[in-house]
């Protein structure tokens, strides 16, 4: 049986540049939630919605979801899709439950006052594109 | 050439407790999380992933009750979700894209906006879906590890 791969799945489609999460959080004034340690990650592609099927419809990895969505499918969606960040919009904010979910496995959740459509447009301006 | 009987490494059964809106999708990252230590090809657990997790969301907004039950090969890995549940009355619409009799409520959780089904058949290599109206639904999904042949 052949198993072995790599650390994460190949990513179907990058966007035209990748940005850090700490530029992105700058740009977009976002409080860190959680995750402080992986804002060195690097984000290719951005998918932004509040339906859950829609995300799982096209995984990036290496994406970010921009989402309303506060429960805790938000992080189990982005854990079955090995999303590395979430942020959420509108100064929303998920339950202490779901930051802890996130921690344990090592995802970085950011918060912004800003809602979806400023937020994609700023990040679509500086290079980002969203997934098919 | 010559037949390959499938090798099976892993059995797995989990229990669903229908409207557990709390604790949807831990199964499905339980089995994502058993994959991940097994260093199975990230691109598979992904597509497992989504197969069970809709699945999983599925019986949580429709269904009383449902056993995932999950098998690792050494060829492939199944995932089957069998429900007690209203069933669903026209298959052929309910697998149509953006198809949905989710509530509101449903919706709120990020999830009831049609695509669970395709979902599920887009990452399946195998996929069926019957169902009984009053009793349940079965899903049955095979994502094979290779290509053969």
């Amino acid at each position: 049986m052949s198993l072995a791969a790599g650390r994460g799945p190949d990513p179907p489609r990058c966007g035209v540049t990748g940005m850090r999460l700490e530029k992105l959080r700058d740009l977009i004034r976002c409080e860190v939630l959680t995750g402080a340690d992986g804002l060195d990650t690097e984000i290719d592609t951005v998918v932004a919605s509040d339906a859950m099927s829609v995300v799982l419809a096209s995984p990036h990895p290496r994406a970010l979801m921009i989402t309303g969505l506060t429960n805790i499918q938000s992080v189990r969606t982005a854990q079955v899709a090995y999303l590395p960040a979430i942020m959420y919009v509108r100064g929303s904010r998920p339950t202490e439950a779901t930051v802890k979910l996130a921690r344990d496995n090592k995802m970085v959740l950011l918060s912004t006052k800003l809602g979806m459509f400023d937020s994609c447009g700023i990040l679509y301006s500086h290079g980002l594109r969203g997934g098919n | 050439m010559g037949t390959n009987v499938p090798e099976e490494l892993l059995r797995r059964t989990f229990e669903i407790q229908g409207r557990d809106f709390e604790n949807a999708g831990e199964r499905s990252a339980e089995v994502t999380t058993i994959l991940k230590d097994l260093d199975v090809d990230p691109n598979i657990i992904l597509r497992v992933g989504v197969v069970a997790f809709e699945a999983e969301m599925n019986v949580v907004m429709y269904a009383r009750r449902a056993t995932l039950m999950f098998v690792l090969t050494d060829q492939e890995i199944v995932v089957e979700v069998a429900d007690e549940g209203p069933g669903i009355p026209d298959i052929e619409l309910a697998m149509q894209p953006g198809y949905s009799t989710a509530s509101d409520e449903m919706r709120e959780m990020g999830f009831g906006y049609g695509l669970g089904l395709p979902n599920i058949k887009k990452n399946s290599d195998v996929f069926s879906l019957q169902s009984e109206v009053g009793k349940g639904t079965r899903v049955y999904s095979i994502i094979r590890l290779m290509s053969y042949g």
